[in-house]
């Protein structure tokens, strides 16, 4: 991609941020840490990659995504609103007892959301049965999921990567938002997942190690990924929890703590001024 | 009269209306002893092993429902709604996909492998999941028209098979209809509502009373859930007595779900005949004989419950 078109996709990534921190905000609870780490690859995902249609949200051949871990949903709605699938104005409802946006993804209440998720582990093997259901249709569509990486504890995960692996799903490819951190604290130091690399390419899965912040090697790791042959690809993306506001950035306390006005208001500010620096460039 | 166990006949069912191409049978490694090998043998290309990994395969089945396939998932009674009960009541029952849980062996009628192999829970279990269907069939003609109702039915099913052959119960014309009870005998001092294997016990119980003079009427109630409102309120008002008869454990079970339409409805005495506590290791029948799941039983409870209206 070229320049202009990063700027862009920066712009809106930090929209979709914004838009997070205001479901959190409003809704005085949620979690802003994991949201704000997986902002970019949502954003190249939903305005880059996939084959999907904000107005025919249920198309047969549209690529899948799931997100695995749900309990970042306020990214996720923040990037439906951001590519038309809902409206901006709604992710301000987000976890309130008359509004459709719930706490954790539903499917059947969000146009856009492919799979209801939350309980961790259960999102990735959901989206391994799509990858196996394109397959078995021979269809070309393909399926994203992103998980955490404290998610990795979750045994069911390993189920899973046997099985997309045994099955050469090489059409299905999963992030790993690698932030180290989780609600109790650093990763290795709670349950330690690493190496997760080794791991995952002992289970037979082609393993990628990228930036989660930078699009053009995120960009590249999917094109990887799609002219890998026989395997699934695991994208571990190295990221910062928090990612762009200052105060947020790699501290486990914003794992699942709401902002309070004066800190949601700085970290709109610091965000808008991010985004006004980005337009000037264009 | 020949003797089947449903588990045959989901297997047989699965080849009979396995036709359809959206049909996906998946199983963790026990497709031998559930009988989806049948449906392998007749659709390879359609029968996914999974492996020893009962919740990926739940999941699994789920992401093929939201694909558009009907996806049956198979394992024994235990694993299916035991160890995946969270990736089913979150990946299946919430989203409503269209997923049909195969469970086999079910019960004490597992027999020999003993108590961590018999599932004694699951009805209670999957009957508290919203919008899960939950049927228990009696006989062989019954479980392969479950089968097909599940096809048919848009969302998840959840279906209960025995390992242990069991008789006939149903006629040659029987009609299968999800959520309605059967009545096959009247009577008038009492009700026996049973399910599954206990169908049959019920049916000699009605026999030996008939004997000695007590009027009984047997109502077989294969979908646990929704359950038959009507047939029940109306045993409860005409006989004034019930006894239920079901292989699971007493709590949560065909008992409970009687229980909660009689005391909201038309209360008189409930018998509830099930399980007290774990089982164990041994022949079916020497089982059914220690936790009293035996005809013998049923005619006792039915006199009891007689004696309290």
């Amino acid at each position: 991609m070229d320049e202009k078109r990063v700027t862009e996709l920066s712009i809106i990534a930090n929209k979709v941020r914004k838009n997070a921190l205001t479901a959190v905000y409003n809704a005085a609870s949620g979690h802003p840490g994991g949201s704000l780490s997986i902002a970019d690859l949502l954003t190249l995902l939903y305005f880059e990659v996939m084959n999907v249609d904000p107005k025919n949200p249920k198309m047969e051949n549209r690529d899948r995504f799931v997100l695995s871990k749900g309990h970042t949903a306020p990214a996720l709605y923040g990037t439906l609103a951001e590519r038309g699938f809902i409206p901006v104005e709604d992710v301000a409802t987000f976890r309130r007892v008359d509004s459709y946006l719930q706490g954790h993804p539903d499917m059947n209440k969000v146009p856009g959301v492919d799979m209801s998720t939350g309980s961790l582990g259960q999102g990735v093997s959901v989206a391994g049965g799509m990858a196996l259901a394109a397959k078995l249709d021979n269809k070309a569509y393909r399926v994203y999921s992103v998980l955490g990486d404290g998610e990795l504890e979750e045994g069911q995960v390993w189920e899973q990567a046997m099985f997309a692996a045994h099955y050469q799903l090489d059409n299905f490819t999963i992030f790993i938002d690698n932030n180290g951190l989780q609600i109790d604290g650093d990763i290795t130091k709670v349950m330690n997942p690493t190496p997760i690399d080794k791991k995952f390419e002992a289970f037979g899965w082609h393993v990628i190690v990228t930036d989660a912040h930078d699009f053009n090697k995120l960009l590249a790791a999917i094109e990887e990924a799609k002219a890998t042959k026989g395997k699934p690809t695991a994208v571990i993306m190295k990221s910062v929890k928090g990612k762009n506001v200052s105060f947020m950035e790699n501290n486990p306390a914003w794992h699942g703590a709401a902002p309070k006005k004066e800190e949601y208001e700085k970290a709109i500010a610091e965000l808008d001024a991010i985004i006004a620096g980005l337009e000037a460039t264009l | 009269m020949a003797k089947k166990a449903t588990r045959e006949s989901y297997g047989a069912a699965l080849v009979e209306y396995g036709n359809n191409p959206n049909i996906v049978v998946l199983d963790a490694d026990l497709s031998k002893s559930t009988k989806t090998d049948m449906f392998k043998k007749t659709y390879p290309e359609r029968f996914i092993n999974m492996g020893i990994a009962e919740g990926n395969m739940m999941c699994v089945a789920a992401g093929l429902a939201a694909s558009g396939k009907i996806a049956f998932a198979s394992t024994f009674a235990m694993f299916a709604a035991g160890r995946a009960f969270e990736q089913v009541r979150n990946s299946i029952g919430y989203t409503k996909l269209n997923v049909k849980i195969g469970a086999t062996h079910a019960g004490i009628s597992v027999g020999e492998d003993g108590a961590s192999h018999q599932c004694l829970e699951d009805i209670a279990l999957m009957r508290s999941i919203p919008n899960m269907v939950v049927i228990n069939p009696a006989d062989d003609r019954e479980a392969m028209a479950a089968v097909k109702a599940a096809i048919d039915h848009e969302g998840p099913v959840y279906m209960r098979f025995g390992r242990l052959a069991v008789e006939d119960v149903n006629d040659d014309d029987y009609k299968f209809e999800l959520g309605k009870g059967v009545q096959l005998a009247d009577g008038t001092d009492a009700t026996i509502i049973a399910t599954g294997l206990m169908v049959q016990e019920a049916l000699k119980a009605a026999e030996q009373l008939k004997s000695e003079g007590i009027s009984v009427r047997v109502i077989n109630i294969h979908t646990i859930k929704p359950i038959d409102e009507e047939i029940i309120i109306k045993a409860a008002k005409e006989t004034g007595a019930i006894v239920t008869a079901e292989e699971h454990y007493i709590m949560g079970g065909l008992g409970s779900a009687v229980t909660e339409v009689v005391c909201a409805n038309a209360p008189v005495p409930v018998k509830i005949i099930g399980t007290d506590r774990f089982g164990k290791s041994g022949k079916p029948a020497e089982l059914f004989e220690e936790y009293g799941l035996t005809a013998a039983n049923i005619i006792n409870q039915v006199k009891a419950a007689i004696a309290m209206k």
